[in-house]
């Protein structure tokens, strides 16, 4: 029975109406808001229930574990459709059919029966086959062009897949050329429309030092290592590109910096700089890393530098204090617990040395070998996390020189420490020589800090590390 | 470790793609292929990449793989409910989730693993572990093992030494199954035991059964002689040359795409995120300057994240501002210590500095995290 119909909705028109049409309250719902759905297709083909095939093995029941889709989607012939399980077997379910998912016949955990109906699936065009004609096209998403899209009648023959893949990039078939038969809209016309878009795809430059080996198959060729690159030049790879911008909630990691710095932001900072010549430090550390290996040990200079900030924390103690919310009152804490920022694959976390003043340098070695497996094995305890009074952080082991630190509440003050350079200096005979130079970063809460005490405390630290016999003479 | 000339690489790189279409295709009806590596997510994303690309119309395939210690669990399974996470993580053992379904095993050395490739239409579980069980007494005739109809094979009627589980696709499945050698059974047991209280799920459950190393029942047996009886046996049942063929699993060029599989495969959304939904209802019984406090607490974990969360405390134990600190918090975060201890420890950065607090505070994070 063949059934015209005109509808009132502007957004479809019909060329061709040879099927049955599924019609009531709903679909016409459905179709005002048309735009708004990832559906392509006009929703008047044949609704076909896709039954659960056999699963071999004589089995008869299974249960659904997890669905692919929803009521809406539309889905291409192969596409997966959901994960079913039956006794230690899990099976994945794919479409028989292109089309709009209509209706989900079974819920999560719920038993689904071989040859009983899985899904209702709309086909677009009769018997199932990849539609063709008379599928008509509605409008790409883009909100601006919703008031000047009229179909005119225009007929653009594509699949799912190509008009799926054409709505993602905001493109308009009517406006891509087409080189399938009958015009046909083909998947490399739609890739070919957006590189003349972009402009951006370029081929390997000659003078490129890798050359990815020559493939057929679609992976990403692996990205030359940075120091070979001179000049960065435009990643080639085979037309793979995503225009769409992607939003998640902030979690984890991200909202606990989030929260950190938003408080951090209402501490008045100010910087200080210098730079230390850590000449000797360095041959001192020469000598005594074997003897720390021989401990089982790794000594890096953080351990001299914790212990030298430690000293300088004696004399300076404002340094080591802490504000209260109402600045009424400054609390000079007792323990030095120092805290090494650490970088690990979720992001930043700060634990801390616990009691740095009654610590010996080989003691602080020892601890933050520690904390740092744990930090990267993601295994930090709340302990090592709190209780922190003055952090330090080494930023030069990735690079940088001098930085602007950012307090960490409820803390007073922070040091950034650049990398280690060999640049020449005069000595006190004018001669130049060689020198291992490293930049130091402070930012410290004017409220209760003044430059003159940061800057005194500085050089003490630096006197330290400049000199480490003289940390000799100081130690507790 | 057998290095492959060039010309053996090329012909694995025929076989592999393009069977039909291959100077160098032996006969075919089967090809034996053995992991070099002994890590879980490489050797799952191999059995991803022959499931996703090879054609086994022509040719079927048996990969036989062992890995480092790690607890695999099934498809549809919730790993809070199976291991004990705590003791994973200070034995530094992998967690890994596979895409067949079934329950969770433990895999280490002394453990092989077993896995046949068929279409779709040729799935058989049966036929492969008789399979199995032939080789084992071709090997040692005086060997009790049969197969039950729950797919186990069991040592002398009681011990479990196999345990089975399937993944069936479009146009391909495979079936694959582990066989205790000597595996070590103190691990095994300890990290199998889940200490996770109030669990409630409808993810599918492992049905724990004792097991028995074959090693323990004749200790001349080494994995190296069942791999090769196994082979043997497939190797004849298939009419194929008897000759394994080592592969790479990091080996790009002959498996491209397989070091993206590896990387979905270890990616906390796939092992942890991929659990079904479940709750929590339990006590934590904190022990406070004295006294005992009987906490209730009620979690719903949806996809490994927290979707809610109430925690039933004496009225004013926390500042009410700082309760709801906690529960905004940890409301969409993951279900996963490491975070968790990440925001608590950030939120006592920005609350008022009072030592009580601070203990109160960190006694009931403590108590929350153990949950995870």
């Amino acid at each position: 029975v063949c059934i015209h119909r005109v509808r009132s909705c502007s957004s479809v028109r019909f060329i061709k109406s040879k099927y049955v049409c599924v019609f009531d309250k709903s679909a016409l719902k459905f179709s005002h808001q048309q735009r708004l759905f990832r559906t392509s297709a006009v929703s008047c083909g044949q609704i076909v229930q896709f039954k659960l095939s056999d699963i071999g093995e004589g089995i008869t029941e299974v249960t659904v574990k997890e669905w692919y889709i929803k009521e809406g989607d539309s889905v291409s012939q192969f596409d997966s459709i959901c994960e079913v399980q039956s006794d230690k077997a899990s099976v994945t379910i794919t479409s028989r059919y292109d089309g709009v998912i209509r209706k989900l016949h079974y819920s999560i955990d719920d038993i689904a029966f071989v040859g009983k109906p899985l899904v209702d699936i709309e086909i677009d065009a009769s018997k199932g086959v990849a539609p063709e004609e008379d599928v008509v096209e509605t409008p790409p998403m883009s909100h601006e062009e919703h008031t000047h899209q009229e179909i005119k009648g225009h007929k653009t023959l594509a699949t799912p897949a190509v008009r799926r893949l054409a709505m993602e990039n905001n493109i308009k078939l009517s406006e891509v050329v087409g080189t399938g038969k009958d015009n046909r809209i083909l998947k490399e016309d739609i890739l070919n429309y957006l590189a003349k878009q972009t402009g951006a795809i370029l081929p390997p430059s000659p003078k490129a030092e890798i050359v990815p080996p020559p493939r057929k198959t679609e992976t990403v060729p692996a990205a030359p290592k940075d120091k070979a690159r001179k000049i960065p030049l435009p990643v080639s790879r085979p037309i793979a590109f995503s225009g769409k911008d992607k939003t998640e909630p902030v979690t984890g990691f991200q909202k606990a910096m989030v929260k950190t710095m938003s408080a951090a932001l209402k501490i008045p900072h100010f910087g200080y700089c210098d730079e230390i010549d850590l000449s000797q430090l360095v041959q001192l550390r020469e000598e005594l890393k074997p003897l720390a290996e021989l401990r089982g040990v790794k000594l890096s200079f953080m351990p001299f530098f914790i212990k030298a900030a430690s000293l300088g924390l004696l004399q300076y103690p404002i340094l080591n204090a802490s504000l209260d919310e109402n600045c009424q009152n400054v609390t000079y804490k007792a323990s030095h617990n120092i805290g090494v920022a650490m970088d690990t694959e979720q992001g930043l976390i700060v634990p801390n040395v616990k009691n740095v003043q009654v610590c010996s340098v080989f003691d602080i070695a020892v601890e933050l070998n520690r904390l740092q497996s744990l930090g990267s094995a993601g295994q930090l305890g709340t302990s090592d996390l709190t209780g922190g009074t003055f952090t330090l952080s080494n930023i030069g082991t990735i690079g940088g020189t001098y930085a602007k630190p950012v307090i960490l509440p409820p803390e007073v003050a922070i040091g950034a420490l650049g990398k280690i350079q060999v640049l020449p200096r005069f000595n006190g005979k004018g001669e130049v020589f060689k020198a291992q130079i490293m930049n130091v970063s402070w930012s410290a809460d004017h409220r209760i800090i003044d430059g003159a005490t940061m800057a005194r405390f500085s050089n003490l630290w630096k006197s330290y590390l400049e000199n480490p016999a003289s940390m000799l003479l100081d130690l507790k | 470790m057998v290095l492959q000339s060039l010309k053996n690489r090329l012909w694995l790189s025929c076989i592999l793609r393009t069977p039909k279409a291959c100077f160098w295709s032996t006969a075919s009806g089967g090809l034996i292929i053995q992991s070099v590596s002994n890590d879980v997510y490489q050797n799952l994303a191999v059995e991803d990449w022959i499931h996703d690309h090879m054609d086994l119309e022509k040719q079927q395939v048996l990969f036989l793989w062992r890995n480092s210690p790690a607890v695999v669990i099934g498809r549809h399974q919730n790993p809070w409910q199976e291991c004990n996470l705590r003791l994973l993580r200070q034995k530094n053992i992998k967690l890994a989730r596979r895409r067949s379904g079934g329950g969770t095993v433990y895999h280490d050395l002394g453990n092989i693993n077993l896995t046949f490739f068929t279409t779709r239409k040729k799935y058989e579980r049966m036929e492969n572990l008789k399979l199995v069980v032939k080789a084992l007494k071709a090997l040692r005739p005086q060997l009790d093992v049969h197969v039950t109809d729950r797919y186990d094979i069991l040592l002398d009627g009681q011990y479990k030494i196999s345990g089975t589980a399937a993944k069936l696709g479009r146009t391909s499945a495979y079936h694959h199954c582990t066989l205790l050698c000597n595996a070590d059974k103190f691990v095994l047991s300890s990290v199998l035991k889940s200490p996770y209280k109030g669990l409630k799920s409808n993810a599918t459950p492992s049905v724990p059964a004792s097991v028995k190393n074959l090693f323990e029942e004749d200790p001349s047996l080494t994995s190296e002689m069942l791999l090769d009886a196994i082979a043997k046996e497939y190797a004849t049942q298939h009419q194929i040359d008897h000759h394994i063929t080592v592969i790479n699993p990091a080996d790009e060029t002959l498996l491209p795409g397989i070091s993206n599989k590896t990387k979905e495969l270890q990616t906390w959304e796939w092992v942890y995120g991929k659990t079904p939904k479940f709750s929590i209802s339990t006590c934590l019984n904190m022990a406070y300057k004295g006294s005992v406090l009987d906490v209730k607490v009620n979690l719903n974990v949806k996809h490994g994240r927290i979707e809610v969360c109430n925690i039933d405390l004496p009225e004013q134990w926390l500042p009410p501002g700082m309760y709801s600190e906690l529960v905004k918090s940890l409301t969409g975060s993951k279900f996963c210590p490491n975070e968790t201890t990440t925001l608590v420890t950030t939120l006592l950065r920005v609350c008022p500095q009072d030592n009580e607090l601070h203990s109160r505070w960190s006694l009931l994070c403590e108590n929350m995290i153990m949950l995870m």
